[in-house]
């Protein structure tokens, strides 16, 4: 069971906003790239988000750049899951891949509030709220397994018991 | 159980499951994985994993298309990794410098099959669905797992149907279907969407014009799109698909199955097909009258940003460009050799064609329509992408308009950031070419 607290947005948060463009081709370092999250949509997030706090945002998010930032940003800064209505394609490949969990529930998003206490069920596939519980459609097992490996390459080394060669860092 | 749309039938038999519903994430086997010039940068990221051999060599279809014969020094360098690659992990359909661009090689090869999955690390993959099949485009990391192991995770997408009726009027042609359509949706109208059309607009329309439609719809947002396959994509197929082993031997593996005759073939594919149920759950279902549209172009610098193109008649041009996977096909040169036949390009314009693929040009050689053009003054280069992408041949200069039948008009996209790209239909960009001005083929008598 993963709990967390709320931080709550819009439709439409794209890529740019979640982590801006002049950032991308001069930070490298994960704590560097962590530190600038949300910081054109929400400062106080970027002051003051915790490891193991949630993000539950509106229709689309992450549309706009392929950037792996956007994601890693977040998975950086420690947060264990984004809960939104729906996702840009792109944006949603990278997050697994990457080793960053989104879980689509349009109900979970409608009834929560910023500052809300969430957990979510992974195996019962559920967001229990405020005594009430949300399904939301069940990840597949490899899926779930990506992202607990941390992401696709990771996962395939484990998967084919490879050994870790260090941090892999792949852009397209 | 409410019936099933293309996708998720197509996703079902490429995980080996009974049935899935829009939204499941599953593990597909697809039956390709397309590569082209980018396959040396996949294979570095192989190699990062930890691996040497690739799973299964059988399944790659590999292209040097986006930039042939090399340009420079790096790019040689870049295809003689991508040989050597071919060569050592076994890839047997593999397509050299000048056989064409991927998407048009695949589909004459006839590699990939109705209800058949194939991703490619290249977003025009969606190409195939003029098939039947499904295809979509994924990132090289992706790729690279696929090489891997054989199988990739991929989300069953919500469907949007399309219904076109009504036949498209005189010398109006699918590329202006595709425009009117991103136009009056936006770039993101069929996002993350299978996009499934049908209707009694489609069957009036030859193979090839039907292979525009799913290559435009990656402008459209889509992840794959669909057109239903009919008897003549069997046909078309069958028949390429049963010569095959006598031209080109070394392409199928003892083990392939090879039907005895074309009709066993067309018998084989036929079931292979898949079709949406009548009651599947469509996002939403949306009506396209073919009769009612326009010639169509797109402006500077978004593919939705089409217009009538009566609202552009009389825009400037300094390159005209007829090629590329969306349309630099057979048709296409036929249209641009029947406008140009007799006339000239006009002083300050250019006319440069690229056939899609070897066996494009060698048909318009032998039709006339390569003397037509050239007659006329335009000049031909080697099958392939080029200036598509802006890596060669045909590159802009700052400040220069170029009038293109391709898919994307971004800025920046044909190598200059300065310059500006319409997009239309072969026949127009060939009249415009002979008056150096965006000209209705229909004025020109
Ligand atoms: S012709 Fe253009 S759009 Fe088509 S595969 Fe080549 S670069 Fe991509």
């Amino acid at each position: 069971m993963l709990t967390g607290r709320v931080w709550k947005y819009g439709d439409g948060v794209d890529t740019d906003v979640i982590f801006p463009g002049k950032y991308t081709y001069t930070l490298r370092e994960p704590a560097e790239i962590a530190a600038h999250a949300l910081e054109d949509l929400d400062p106080e997030f970027t002051r003051s988000a915790a490891p193991g706090d949630l993000i539950l945002a509106g229709r689309n998010w992450g549309n706009g750049s392929s950037r792996e930032q956007a994601v890693t940003c977040l998975k950086y800064r420690g947060v264990a899951a984004v809960v939104a209505k729906s996702f840009a394609r792109i944006y949603y490949r990278n997050a697994l891949n990457q080793g960053l969990l989104l879980i689509t529930c349009p109900e979970a998003v409608e009834a929560a509030q910023a500052g809300d206490q969430l957990a979510i069920d992974l195996p019962g596939h559920q967001i229990l709220l405020r005594g009430r519980a949300y399904a939301f459609p069940p990840l597949s097992p490899s899926v779930l397994s990506i992202v607990e490996a941390g992401g696709l390459v990771p996962h395939l080394r484990r998967k084919l018991g490879l050994a870790a060669t260090g941090d892999v860092k792949v852009s397209d | 159980m409410t019936g099933q749309t293309f996708a998720e039938k197509a996703l079902a038999r490429a995980a080996g499951l009974p049935g899935t519903v829009a939204g499941q994430v599953v593990d597909a086997r697809p039956d390709i994985v397309l590569s082209h010039d980018n396959t040396a940068a996949i294979a570095k990221i192989f190699h990062t994993i930890g691996l040497e051999r690739v799973a299964i060599p059988e399944r790659l279809a590999i292209t040097l298309d986006h930039a042939v014969p090399a340009p420079n020094a790096n790019h040689a360098r870049n295809h003689a990794e991508v040989r050597e690659f071919v060569r050592a992990q076994g890839v047997r359909h593999f397509f050299e410098v000048g056989r064409g661009i991927c998407h048009q090689v695949l589909s004459e090869e006839a590699v990939i099959l109705p209800g058949q999955l194939i991703l490619g690390a290249d977003s025009h993959t969606p190409h195939f669905g003029w098939l039947g099949a499904f295809g979509a485009g994924i990132g090289r990391t992706e790729v690279a797992a696929l090489w891997a192991t054989g199988e990739l995770w991929l989300r069953v997408p919500e469907s949007l149907r399309i219904v076109v009726t009504g036949r498209l009027g005189r010398g109006i042609t699918a590329k202006d279907l595709c425009l009117h359509l991103i136009g009056q949706h936006g770039a993101d109208g069929g996002l993350y969407k299978s996009v499934e059309f049908s209707g009694p607009g489609l069957e009036a329309l030859s193979l090839e014009s039907r292979m525009v439609i799913p290559n435009m719809m990656a402008e459209f947002g889509v992840k794959n799109a669909y057109l239903p396959p009919d008897e003549q994509v069997f046909e078309y197929l069958a028949e390429r698909r049963f010569r095959r082993p006598t031209a080109d031997e070394g392409r199928w593996a003892a083990g392939d199955r090879q039907p005895a005759s074309a009709a066993e073939w067309r018998a084989e594919l036929q079931a292979g097909a898949l079709y949406p149920d009548a009651d599947a759950a469509y996002a939403a279902v949306h009506t396209l009258d073919a009769a009612a549209i326009e010639l169509t172009v797109a402006c500077p610098h978004t593919v939705d940003s089409a217009q009538p193109l009566a609202a552009v008649r009389g825009t400037r041009i300094h390159q005209a460009f007829i090629g590329t996977c969306t349309n630099g096909r057979l048709e296409d040169l036929a249209a641009a050799a029947e406008v140009v036949r007799g006339r000239r390009v006009a002083p300050g314009a250019r006319l440069l064609v690229i056939p899609a693929s070897s066996e494009v040009y060698l048909a318009a050689l032998q039709r006339g329509y390569v003397q037509a053009l050239m007659e006329a003054g335009a000049v031909f280069g080697t099958p392939g992408c080029g200036p598509c992408m802006g890596n060669h041949m045909g590159v802009l200069a700052p400040g220069e308009v170029c009038l293109s039948s391709a898919n994307r008009n971004f800025k920046g996209r044909m190598g200059q950031p300065e310059a500006e790209i319409y997009l239309a239909s072969p026949a127009v960009v060939a009249a415009s070419a002979l008056t150096g001005v965006i000209t209705d083929p229909r004025d020109l008598d």
